[in-house]
């Protein structure tokens, strides 16, 4: 059965199903119960695990701001038989614990040729839109999945979140889970009963013919928004969630622009060295014969988060920057049909 | 010396842990100057006895998280010799199937969650084995090696805090050999000793001579049954100069005085002095002690042609085992 919950809740509740599956589960970030040692009602800041150390005593705990320390923890405790889902709450503060995730969680199992694995999630908020200024609002899943041996999952809908969080906490491999916190309190269907989405299966989330949208996180609702009004000038656009971005389902991109011949990266991290140049070059690499119009990057511009509303409205890409570059994409290829008839 | 209730057979066992990673040690640095090895070594020598006491008070299933001067805690916590030779030497059967090398020697089946090329690194990893066992109840506990250098990372000393705010089983032995690369203690060390850090955040702590093995073994078998009956963290610091370089091919110990070292080798060769000892108090003989001498010797050649003589990894291994799926 389904019905209409919030992205947060969404988390929460996979949280909470695995917790009842799988005894080797753990959480644990600051406040995560939030309150340790008074009544402990408070429930963390943002909510996810909000409620859960009443129903698992002694498998939700709060930890002191030691991110190297909780962190590194998660990839021993990976390593020797649980399944840590710990919370970075945000994903900016991995700058203070970067070994542990870079080195040690990423390389361990290949270092020792196979002989351990870490079955961990290091949960991450990210994104721009909430005031909250440079070091609260990176998107920074480029950095991670630059990074052989870690996943990188990044939903932008309740139910994927909640399915790809099921996936993440039963998957094998260390799993950074980017959820964005303009859509915590989204609200889409979700089903009420335990399931998982493979990481590395991307969703067509509209299907069309003349433009492939890719669109990671919060701009799969740009995207999708965008499409209804290119839709209504003539312009049947095709959007694509990759959903994680590593593993990335190419073949579904490639699949999809070959029926298109165009392509527009949607993307909210910073543009050099990213996940839409990254998609862009596998894409010219791969099915360049297709493409019948230049691929066009939409993303936010080179520089930190800015502070105020008067400038960080203008920071992340929206759906009329996505509109815009697929008409001139789409207009490019019919410029050059017209030239060459 | 302190004294300890080490049965004869144990004491033979601590001598032969020592002594092989004497002869390893001795034979990587001969086998690296010879050309042999690749990458970077990082030896052991002076500071045997530290890894014998502690690796000594530990039971099999027990765990330690070392650092990039593996080798000693590797040998003392039962890692297989030509397993641990071939993988310096790179090969498929070394115990990482030659990914790792020298400074990332690791065997998960004997508690060996690995050496390390971070300082420190392996401090929140103990943390989390220790996390683990307790979850578990499995009774076990963990051990971080760090040395001096590694004493003053961020993540160790938040790895104190989290071991005593979370009461982990899990034993933190700071080793401190004189040197963090070539930059002596009196120069990077802030207080005197590091013992105290613990101390700071509610852990007892013990400073002890780690050129004495049984004053190794006892510090850290308190430690150990503190941790193992619930009471939380401790810290033992052992100090034990290497008699080594950082790093082979690399140093040439020009940063320490005249003669510092051949003192070390006359003073506070720990294999030496736990040898007279054993032989001076009458619980071993000097012909037992010789006859593991030769044994280990015979160990570690069989190692070293075993590692010369293996097949290198083929290059299909290059993508294998980044992933479990992917």
């Amino acid at each position: 059965m389904t019905r209409i919950i919030s992205y947060l809740e969404a988390v929460g509740e996979a949280l909470e199903q695995e917790l009842w599956r799988d005894p080797s589960v753990v959480v644990f970030g600051e406040d995560n119960i939030g309150g340790t040692g008074c009544d402990g009602t408070l429930g963390n800041a943002w909510g996810p695990t909000k409620g859960l150390h009443e129903k698992f005593p002694g498998r939700i705990f709060d930890t002191p701001i030691t991110e190297s320390a909780f962190v590194g923890a998660a990839v021993g405790a990976a390593a020797t038989g649980l399944r840590p889902v710990v919370d970075l709450l945000f994903v900016d503060f991995a700058g203070v614990c970067f070994d542990q995730i870079l080195n040690q969680a990423a390389k361990l199992r290949y270092m020792v040729g196979g002989k351990a694995k870490v079955p961990l999630v290091l949960r991450a908020m990210w994104g721009a839109g909430m005031r909250r200024g440079a070091q609260h609002s990176q998107a920074l899943y480029p950095i991670f999945a630059h990074i052989p041996g870690l996943k990188v999952v990044v939903p932008a809908t309740p139910a994927d979140a909640k399915g790809l969080m099921a996936a993440a906490i039963r998957d094998d491999d260390p799993v950074i889970f980017f959820e964005h916190k303009m859509l915590y309190f989204s609200r889409g269907e979700v089903a009420e009963q335990p399931y998982e989405i493979p990481l590395g299966q991307a969703r067509i989330a509209r299907p069309g013919s003349d433009c492939t949208i890719v669109a990671i996180g919060r701009m799969v609702a740009e995207a999708m928004t965008a499409a209804g009004e290119l839709a209504a000038q003539g312009i049947d656009c095709e959007v694509i969630d990759p959903r994680t971005i590593s593993p990335l389902d190419t073949e579904t991109i490639y699949d999809s622009v070959r029926r298109t011949g165009h392509l527009v990266v949607a993307d909210e991290a910073n543009p050099r060295c990213g996940v839409a140049g990254d998609i862009a070059s596998l894409v010219a690499e791969n099915v360049f014969d297709a493409l019948r119009g230049p691929v066009r990057m939409v993303t936010a511009p080179h520089a930190p988060t800015p502070f105020t509303p008067a400038l960080e409205d203008a920071y992340a890409p929206t759906a009329e920057h996505i509109a815009t570059a697929v008409r001139a994409t789409v207009s490019w290829s019919k410029s050059k049909e017209r030239a060459t008839s | 010396m302190a004294n300890d209730v080490l049965g004869r057979d144990q004491r033979i066992a601590a001598y032969r842990t020592m002594r092989t990673i004497r002869e390893f040690e001795e034979r990587v640095h001969e086998r690296f100057a010879a050309g042999e090895l690749p990458g970077a070594v990082h030896l052991y020598v002076g500071q045997e006895a530290v890894a014998a006491g502690v690796c000594a008070a530990l039971a099999d299933d027990d765990y330690i998280a070392s650092t990039h001067r593996g080798h000693g805690h590797a040998i003392a916590k039962g890692c297989d010799l030509t397993g641990m030779m071939a993988e310096i030497y790179g090969k498929a059967t070394g115990l990482c199937g030659g990914k790792g090398g020298s400074m990332h020697i690791a065997d998960f089946d004997r508690g060996m969650l690995g050496a390390n090329g971070v300082a420190a690194g392996g401090a929140p990893l103990a943390c989390g084995a220790a996390l683990s066992a307790k979850l578990r109840e499995s009774g076990q506990v963990a051990v971080a090696f760090v040395g001096d250098g590694g004493a003053n990372q961020g993540a160790f000393a938040e790895s104190l805090t989290l071991a005593s705010v979370w009461q982990l089983p899990v034993v933190f032995v700071v080793e401190d050999n004189g040197y963090a690369q070539s930059t002596g203690t009196r120069f990077h060390l802030g207080g005197r000793d590091i013992a105290a850090r613990a101390e700071a955040v509610g852990m007892p702590a013990a400073v002890v001579d780690g050129y004495d093995f049984f004053a190794v073994h006892a510090a850290a078998t308190e430690a150990v049954r503190r941790a193992r009956e619930g009471g939380g963290p401790s810290l033992v610091e052992c100090k034990a100069q290497r008699f080594f370089g950082h790093m082979e091919g690399w140093d040439h110990q020009a940063y320490r005085g005249a003669g510092e070292v051949d003192a070390l080798w006359a003073e506070h060769d720990c294999l030496r002095l736990l040898a007279d000892r054993l032989v001076a108090d009458g619980s071993v003989a000097p012909a037992e002690l010789a006859e593991v001498d030769s044994a280990v010797r015979a160990d570690v050649d069989f190692a070293v042609e075993e590692a010369r003589g293996a097949k290198e990894p083929t290059v299909d291994q290059l993508l294998a085992d980044v992933y479990v799926s992917y």
